[in-house]
């Protein structure tokens, strides 16, 4: 239920003065309301839940996050490697 | 999918499995309160990858499984008034109500609509002004900004026709009374990511301080799972107890002001009954008294009429985490997913309908 999917801001326009942003996810497009992150802009990720955007994806934390996975994944040994 | 596929590498998985079994010394038991985070551990097995001192409890965060049955039973009989077309999110249609759920309803010729957005639902009562449309509001804090924002929309254009059956629910205080009851086990909580997307966190250090139990916010894929629960052990071994943040790639600790506010304008906070659980005091949100001409409780007469849920059903311990689905004698026997007994086999986001799907074939 409260599932959201990151997707990439393509445009935006206003409709009926709502902002109202054209997302992509993989390979498919839908519409997103942006009301509640008015400064995303064309070519950042949303998070989108029920066709709102809820956040924008802060790509400094991602990359960050991400990172410090990939350093566990190469640094710990294999699975089953051990003892 | 740029932001999905890189968390569910497995070599990543794997080596926070290994981690996690490196910092583990006693056992641990650990909640995950949203049932999006119960799917994607069931899913992909990430329990089976953690020490079997590690136990993983499954928290009541799934709006449709809590949804009182008081509730479901209106919603069934505004669907069933003539000149209705009742919109709702899709898991909600097949939930039971004392007799009837919402698919019978439309089997039985009720204009009942699945909708992805509640702005749909606006939509649908644009374009059919002689039907009066109503939308099952449902949801936790995640939810409740967006269905807020069709109700909005409803007013400035001055739909008629448009109301909402409002039964959203609020985690912070289903928390507290877990926490707070007797017989809790629970050492740790993982954090509902996208409620903390909207709400921020501030909430959540709180609850660490008021009952001395670290809390994670995490996300929904597997990497961001097993990082949660690493440094939950982490913090449970050495004796912390903090709010952290894993998903601060969507989390920030204020949260989203601009969706609390648009939250905040159109409903205030009330008692709510969570199936399963019973009276959460200021756990629900309804509709504010301004926007009483667009609330389906006011607009129809609806006296639920309350019935008991089935003698069977331990979806009440199941809900707060006391048993595991498969501790049930109906399970997978008279409780399955196309008859459910009770709503946590309802959703898939249900710790019941999960073990169904995921587990069913190796139970002990």
């Amino acid at each position: 239920m409260c599932l959201a999917v990151p997707g990439e801001i393509l445009t935006t326009e206003d409709y009926g003065g709502n902002r109202i942003a054209r997302v992509r996810f993989g390979g498919i497009t839908r519409q997103a309301f942006l009301d509640f992150v008015p400064e995303a802009e064309v070519g950042d990720y949303v998070m989108v839940h029920v066709g709102f955007a809820i956040s924008r994806v802060d790509a400094e934390e991602a990359r960050r996050t991400y990172e410090a996975l990939e350093a566990l994944g190469l640094l710990e040994p294999e699975p089953g490697t051990e003892e | 999918m740029k932001y999905i596929d890189e968390y569910r590498e497995g070599r990543i998985v794997q080596s926070l499995a290994a981690r996690i079994a490196s910092q583990t010394t006693r056992p641990w038991r650990l909640m995950e309160i949203c049932g999006g985070q119960t799917h994607t551990i069931m899913r992909y097995g990430l329990d089976e990858l953690l020490p079997a001192s590690i136990r993983l409890v499954h928290g009541p965060g799934c709006p449709v499984c809590v949804t009182p049955l008081e509730v479901v039973d209106k919603a069934i009989e505004i669907a069933s008034t003539p000149d209705v077309t009742f919109v709702s999110y899709g898991d909600m249609l097949r939930v039971p109500g004392s007799r009837n759920d919402l698919f019978r309803v439309r089997a039985a010729g009720g204009d009942v609509r699945i909708v992805y957005s509640p702005m749909d639902a606006v939509k649908l009562a644009r374009a059919m002004p002689h039907r009066r449309v109503v939308f099952f509001g449902i949801g936790f804090e995640t939810t409740a900004p967006p269905n807020a924002m069709a109700v909005w929309e409803a007013r400035r254009a001055n739909l008629t026709n448009f109301s909402m059956l409002a039964s959203h629910v609020l985690v912070p205080p289903a928390i507290r009374l877990l926490l707070g009851s007797p017989g809790n086990e629970v050492q740790g909580f993982i954090a509902p990511g996208h409620v903390c997307t909207v709400m921020g966190y501030w909430q959540y250090e709180q609850l660490c301080r008021d009952f001395q139990v670290p809390i994670v916010v995490g996300g929904f894929e597997p990497a961001d799972l097993m990082k949660a629960v690493s440094m939950l052990v982490a913090q449970l071994e050495e004796g912390r107890v903090e709010l952290e943040n894993q998903y601060a790639r969507s989390v920030c600790r204020e949260g989203n002001l601009a969706a609390q506010r648009i939250m905040a304008d159109v409903f205030e906070v009330c008692d709510r009954k969570w199936r399963g659980i019973g009276m959460i005091p200021q756990s629900g949100l309804a509709l504010r008294l301004e926007f009483a001409s667009w609330d389906a409780e006011r607009i129809f007469d609806v006296t639920g009429v309350t019935a008991d849920e089935p003698a069977e059903c331990i979806s009440a311990q199941v809900l707060r985490g006391l048993k595991r689905p498969t501790d049930c004698p109906a399970f997978g026997v008279r409780c399955l997913p196309e008859n459910p007994m009770g709503a946590p086999m309802v959703s898939a986001e249900g710790a019941c309908a999960a073990y169904y799907q995921y587990r069913r074939h190796s139970i002990r």
